[in-house]
């Protein structure tokens, strides 16, 4: 602490790095963002020209595949975090002995690859899987019905995918809770469901915030579920932004939906973050 | 009258009650069962397909093999891409480690101006989408004519891997008693010395935690990978490319090897942790 450079040459070679190809990428996507076709230029050639009519083009041509990526984004959010809370209450509170291995247990299958996994759901949602037939065999679904190539299967696979970016942070902050707090609720006769409301909900408040951020931001900008278990009715911005990209070769319009998507979710977060009132995060 | 005394104090409780009663009391034992079974359920059918004797296409079951573990090279594409991911991914865990490491100890240990933007640049990557950090970052090669591939992908995992390893450093070091260190000064041991000899072991499961979440996280990425390794395969690469037309077994067998492989890492570090404890 003595000597005042240390800090910022202990930073320098990572903030060089992160300014290189962090900083300077998203700067360059913006300069990217507002390029047109050269006229009578090959495939993959723009030039500057500083429209930003493409930021409005590309919006209104692709504003139902945006509106899906956060509707279906704040689905799964939702339900990860009415699984997980019940989750990592009861591994926080009530596995005693047993605490870590839940923990290790519930990061576990996460080891094995994503889309090893997203493909098994899609395998297992699908005609040849146990599923399909066994709720067909209970009436619960029509003959015709099918469970993948829908939304129901996308929200479900990313619900399943995010699931420990949720689970982990709400472990966290339930974790630190002193449990004298919610014996002294009781003994100030608070019932199980106002002592839920008024001390244990608000102490977890920092993991529920980190919890649905971590959950809200990959799902968002996911295209790999939407590509695997949907449809071409379920596609999302994700989806756009990397076809734009590789089968059309349409770089200002990819990079203009990405630092749209981009700044959107930073709103959003920022909102939230205020509302919250938690900036344990940043 | 003996007799009816017993009928009086054993109340005979009908059965729906009985369950009812049990089921509140081990509602939440039930609710982690069925957790637990709804996170397991594709690692436990990824793992059963890697012994169906399928051939190329492993999407029906045709019968129990052990071929696939005995010969997980059976589909040379599956351990070349996984050879990549590997490579790939130790070299980005070594760089992000070191250079995340640093800034954590910076953030973490000191005081000076800037603290709270660099806290935000640590920030900013973690709350980008993926898409728009593998998109964007191509786009810098391209306008630098950097052709995309291994080394384009090892950069791009290292930028992304960078802030995660800060942030598990970070708590590590924020945990710390610092009298420790005060201690260690006491004693007459010098700036260096009270860092190699007090601080960096304190401090280096946390590294280590940090280390092994950039690997995993290195491994298993599909998005930005996609973007920027251009010709060059790793396992969740070849996992998507070849989900149309099926997957081969062997592909299974590696992705539950890892899934045995990382249980066994964190369940020795557990080990290592409670024997030190002691």
């Amino acid at each position: 602490m003595r000597k005042i450079r240390t800090p910022y040459l202990l930073l320098l070679p990572g903030f060089a790095f992160l300014f290189t190809f962090f900083i300077l990428p998203i700067i360059n996507l913006a300069q990217t963002s507002t390029q047109t076709k050269i006229i009578g230029g090959d495939t993959g050639q723009y030039e500057q020209t500083l429209r930003f009519a493409n930021y409005f083009d590309a919006f209104v041509e692709n504003k139902e595949q945006f509106g899906r990526s956060f509707i279906y984004a704040l689905i799964a959010t939702l339900l990860a975090l009415a699984i997980s809370y019940p989750l990592a209450y009861a591994i926080a509170f009530k596995s005693g002995k047993y605490k870590n291995v839940l923990l290790v247990l519930v990061v576990a299958p996460f080891f094995t690859s994503f889309l090893l996994r997203t493909i098994a759901w899609k395998q297992i949602l699908g005609e040849e899987g146990f599923v399909v037939p066994t709720l067909r065999t209970f009436g619960i679904i029509s003959e015709s019905t099918t469970l993948t190539s829908t939304s129901f299967a996308v929200v479900m696979g990313m619900t399943y995918n995010f699931l420990p970016f949720m689970t982990l942070p709400l472990f966290a902050s339930i974790d630190r809770i002193d449990p004298r707090t919610l014996e002294a609720s009781g003994d100030l006769y608070a019932n199980g469901y106002t002592t839920f409301r008024k001390v244990t909900l608000p102490l977890s408040m920092p993991g529920v915030v980190a919890g649905t951020l971590l959950t809200f931001i990959p799902a968002a900008g996911d295209y790999v579920n939407a590509a695997i278990l949907g449809s071409p009715n379920t596609k999302m911005i994700g989806n756009v932004i990397e076809s734009r990209y590789f089968k059309i070769v349409d770089y200002p319009t990819a990079a203009a939906l990405s630092f749209t998507l981009m700044a959107a979710i930073l709103i959003l977060v920022t909102v939230y973050i205020r509302k919250a009132g938690t900036e344990e995060l940043v | 009258m003996s007799k009816k005394l017993a009928d009086a104090t054993i109340p005979t409780i009908p059965l729906t009650a009985r369950f009812q009663r049990w089921f509140g009391r081990n509602l939440i034992r039930v609710y982690m069962v069925l957790a637990f079974t709804y996170l397991f359920i594709p690692v436990a059918y990824t793992f059963a397909f890697s012994f169906n004797d399928s051939g190329k296409s492993n999407l029906i079951w045709k019968g129990f093999t052990l071929d696939n573990w005995k010969n997980p090279c059976g589909a040379p594409e599956v351990c070349n891409a996984l050879a990549n991911s590997i490579k790939i991914g130790l070299l980005a865990t070594i760089f992000s480690t070191i250079l995340g490491t640093m800034i954590a100890f910076a953030i973490g240990r000191h005081k000076f101006k800037g603290r709270s933007t660099s806290n935000l640049l640590i920030f900013l990557p973690m709350a980008t989408p993926e898409i728009v950090l593998g998109a964007s970052l191509l786009s810098l090669f391209l306008v630098f004519k950097i052709n995309p591939g291994f080394w384009p992908t090892v950069i791009a995992h290292v930028m992304f891997c960078i802030s995660f390893v800060v942030v598990t450093v970070k708590a590590r070091i924020a945990s710390l008693d610092p009298r420790l260190e005060q201690a260690a000064m006491d004693l007459y041991a010098n700036e260096f010395q009270t860092f190699r000899r007090v601080t960096l072991p304190l401090v280096a499961p946390g590294i280590a935690g940090a280390a092994l979440l950039a690997f995993s996280l290195s491994f298993d990425d599909f998005i930005i990978t996609n973007f920027n390794s251009g010709t060059v395969i790793t396992f969740p690469k070849f996992v998507y490319t070849a989900a149309a037309r099926g997957i081969p077994a062997q592909a299974n067998v590696i992705g539950s090897g890892m899934f045995f492989l990382a249980l066994a890492i964190v369940i020795a570090g557990q080990l290592i942790n409670r024997r030190k404890a002691r």
